[in-house]
């Protein structure tokens, strides 16, 4: 592969000057990423408060008076959209992405700084955009994440008249800065990796976020389409989604418009958004699970091409969340077979994942502990989504908890634990201090075992039949008295998780003033972010020297060598000696 | 240690839950079993897969624990033995997706001697219309939806006239007989669903959907709207009574056609 001279930029960086340069307006791919991963998780928490208010609706039907009906769908509208796409989208990518790829890859920064730091400040306005639909007349939508019209626009859901205005244009905004921010991702990749770091010497963390982000990029244009075709409905009267309908007894002025062309846009996107979040946790645990058990990731080669197959195939299963939606109902025949046919290159993941632990040499720390609670939690989420994939089973499950039991468990609970792997992880790193182990394990045990008590269940009050998007169930008679047992113990397991993310703050906050100096590469892993001149890394990332790559990622373990890994930037005539002898990891040139 | 033993004790627990939870599937009144069939098929293959995953995983994590002087293994492939896992998890896909698409087959191709019944949604109530003597429901349109016209039928339309219209959420089928049930919607998204039919679709405003089944055994389900409509939507409920044919019959007598309910409403205009 031919060298590119943009990798190795000798012009002088130029350093901000000023704090507001460094730590505001700044242009340093770090402090863009925790810009963004600081707003991601804080806009995060609204949803999981959430979260918390719908629980104890559906545990305790009317204890708090103003969870009203209206009150119930606008939180359960927001905790769904916040939590996919202003928290894990812009979390994983915003956030892990713009920290990670030019590190792993041996840049000193994104190649278009300036575009990196507008893409966060536009992401901020997308996310006031949509808090301020809390505070506007009806408050903020109630249509469901998922925004079906005609409903969504109608009277008869909350916030019809403001609030899906804010929402459709916090999502245009938000569609902006994602353009602009992956756009860069997509650029750096290809342009500027280091010399010797081909593609297929790239750890799967940058191979995760780099598919995710191409994925972005070919699929938020449908949900910008349909979020503009929608406003256009609300505001001047068109008719794209809507067709002649009465509302609340009057008829309305539209005619000829399809509900289920949104619902076709809607999910063009929203399917690949699922691997749109899953892809950079799929990439990032990979490189947890192969540096905490000492050994390479099984099947590496695989592993990427697993990668690439699996967001190309994203695109053409999207319809299957729409099997009993009224569209034409043989599409259901491609639609299962192309999904069930995606579950042959994500089980190989889990396979490598498992075989990469076979015969390792496994340290459960705490990024460890949360990579193979990952691993159990997404076999989980993985093997009921082939039930609602699979057409006709899905007929009886679509719609009911199972639904919800499902998509939690695969891509909420199993991105958000490699998220919280990768924080422990790289925490060192980004900080230079180490977090408290003790409390790190106590925040994975209740994460871990609390999660799964509160989706299992769900599975089951799925195939009883109970649907989802209930205010309450009231009497129904199919439903025994025993399913508000259930539905009492998963809003006590969900109150307790909620509650036990404050340990996770605590420590990380507390650690990051109290916490003892970190090693520069505390876990002795080989990518080249662990391999920086300094930590945390500086302003320019490798000092005057760009570092060169000589081997993949993923040399753990490798008979002969003196110690258990060799960092990518050893050459070869180094690799018998130890880490402390060779000095300054940065090679000299 | 531990985490392996947490491992096979979920493994465990979640096998407990399923086999002794009271949260499972209501018994079918309906011709479905294909369904059931394939969704007990999935369970299997799925279990199957789930326990054996998981307790190679507790094995791993306990059997490749760090102590001091263990290292790893390097093998960075292994072809062979990917491409036999590759061709085992298809063969897993094949058995679980080949009664799914039978019984999908079989779920949207109505068979010829169907009765066909209407389920009209709205704002979050239910009403059904029957095509009366002829067999045909009359045209509509929401253009002629007013308080006279409910159902919004074009009163030119001569096979409407005959059309029996049933307000009041509650839908009496004949038991062992196929019926193909026509959804409409005159506003939003609704979804007909009755858990004992196991079957389920859309209501979409703008066009016509259906579903088709054959009740199997006498009763009263409900139906309940299974498609997120707006602030009422957990309260949209409806009844299906499937009853022996006479007293079908005899219920269905005492609803007015459409023809009939013209002229009473002219009968009230013309009266002095």
């Amino acid at each position: 592969m031919s060298y590119s001279t943009i990798a190795e930029d000798t012009r002088p960086l130029h350093h901000p000057k000023t704090w507001v340069g460094k730590y505001v307006w700044s242009q340093d791919h770090k402090v863009i990423a925790l810009q963004y991963t600081i707003t991601a998780v804080s806009v995060g928490l609204v949803a999981l408060v959430l979260s918390g208010l719908m629980r104890l609706q559906l545990g305790f039907p009317g204890m708090i008076q103003f969870i009203t009906p209206e009150a119930y769908y606008q939180f359960v509208t927001m905790h769904g959209m916040i939590m996919v796409i202003y928290l894990l989208t812009a979390l994983l990518l915003g956030g892990f992405g713009n920290y990670m790829i030019p590190l792993m890859i041996g840049a000193r920064d994104m190649v278009f700084p300036y575009v990196n730091m507008l893409s966060f400040w536009v992401y901020l306005l997308s996310v006031i955009v949509l808090m301020a639909s809390f505070f506007v007349p009806g408050g903020p939508t109630g249509a469901g994440w998922t925004l079906y019209p005609p409903q969504a626009i109608t009277a008869g859901t909350p916030g019809a008249t403001w609030g899906i205005i804010l929402m459709l244009a916090s999502l245009a905004i938000f569609i902006v800065a994602f353009t602009m921010g992956g756009l860069n991702y997509v650029t750096t990749v290809l342009q500027a990796r280091t010399r010797g770091m081909t593609l297929m010497r790239m750890p799967c963390t940058v191979w995760g976020i780099f598919v995710a982000t191409i994925l972005g990029l070919l699929a938020f244009p449908a949900l910008l389409v349909a979020a503009v075709m929608m406003m256009l409905d609300r505001l001047i009267g068109t008719s794209f989604f809507m067709p002649s309908i009465i509302s609340m007894g009057e008829p309305l002025a539209h005619s000829g418009g399809s509900p289920i062309l949104f619902q076709h846009l809607f999910w063009f996107f929203g399917h690949p958004e699922v691997y749109i979040v899953a892809l950079p946790a799929f990439g990032i645990v990979s490189d947890l699970i192969s540096t905490h058990a000492r050994k390479n990731i099984f099947g590496y080669r695989m592993m990427v091409w697993a990668i690439i197959i699996i967001g190309g195939l994203s695109f053409v299963v999207w319809a299957h969340h729409m099997y009993v939606s009224g569209m034409n109902p043989y599409f259901g025949f491609f639609f299962a077979t192309s999904t069930l046919i995606i579950a042959v290159p994500t089980a190989i993941k889990v396979y490598n994942w498992i075989l990469t632990l076979w015969r390792g040499d496994i340290h459960l720390r705490v990024p460890m502990l949360f990579a193979i609670g990952f691993i159990f939690t997404f076999i989980h989420g993985g093997l009921t989504g082939l039930f609602l994939g699979n057409v006709s089973v899905d007929v009886p499950l679509s719609d009911t908890y199972f639904v919800v039991g499902h998509f939690h468990m695969v891509m909420g609970v199993s991105p958000i634990l490699v998220v919280f792997g990768a924080i422990y992880h790289w925490y060192p790193k980004i900080t230079g201090r180490m977090w408290n182990k003790m409390l790190g394990q106590l925040h994975f045990w209740i994460t871990f075992i609390g999660v799964y008590l509160i989706y299992l269940p769900m599975h089951y009050l799925g195939l009883l039949g109970v649907p989802r998007r209930y205010y309450e169930m009231g009497d129904t008679d199919f439903v025994p008295a025993s399913a508000q047992w259930a539905n009492e113990a998963i809003t006590v397991a969900a109150l307790t998780v909620g509650v036990a993310q404050l340990i996770f703050f605590y420590n990380l906050i507390h650690s990051y003033f109290k916490g003892p100096k970190a090693d520069p590469n505390p876990w002795g892993a080989t990518s080249l972010e662990w391999q920086t001149p300094q930590t945390p890394p500086v302003h320019g990332n490798w000092g005057p020297t760009l570092p060169t790559v000589y081997r993949w990622a993923y040399d753990y373990s490798v008979p002969g060598a003196a110690q258990d890994f060799i960092p990518q930037n050893v050459p070869p005539e180094d690799m018998a000696q130890d880490h402390e002898t060779r000095g300054p990891a940065v090679v000299e040139e | 240690m531990r985490f392996a033993i947490v491992i096979v004790l979920l493994v465990i627990g979640s096998l407990i839950f399923h086999f002794v939870s009271p949260w499972r599937q209501t018994p079918i009144a309906s011709n479905w079993g294909e369904i059931d069939n394939a969704l007990t098929i999935t369970f299997w293959v799925c279990g199957i897969v789930f326990v054996a995953l998981n307790l190679f995983l507790a094995y791993c994590v306990y059997k490749f624990r760090h102590r001091k002087g263990l290292k790893a293994t390097y093998e960075p492939e292994n072809m062979a033995l990917e491409k036999q896992l590759t061709v085992w998890t298809a063969v897993g896909i094949v058995v679980m997706l080949a009664p799914g698409l039978l019984a999908w087959n079989k779920y949207i191709t109505v068979p010829d001697d169907a009765s066909i019944v209407e389920a009209v949604g709205q704002q979050w109530q239910w009403s059904f219309r029957f095509p009366g003597d002829d067999g045909v429901l009359g045209a509509v349109a929401t253009e002629n939806i007013s308080a006279d016209n409910p159902f919004g039928i074009n009163p030119d339309d001569p096979w409407g006239i005959d059309d029996i219209l049933v307000d009041g959420g509650e839908l009496h089928l004949p038991i062992d007989q196929p019926v193909k049930i026509v959804l409409r919607s005159n506003d939003v998204l609704h979804n007909f669903y009755v858990p004992q039919f196991r079957a389920k679709m859309d209501l979409v405003p703008g066009t016509i959907t259906y579903i088709w089944l054959i009740p199997t055994r006498t009763g009263t389900f409900e139906i309940l709207c299974a498609e997120y409509c707006g602030v009422g939507h957990y309260v949209m409920r409806g009844y299906v009574v499937v009853d022996e044919v006479d007293e079908y019959e005899s219920w269905l007598s005492d609803y007015p056609t459409y023809g009939q309910t013209i002229a009473d409403a002219a009968i009230e205009i013309g009266a002095p």
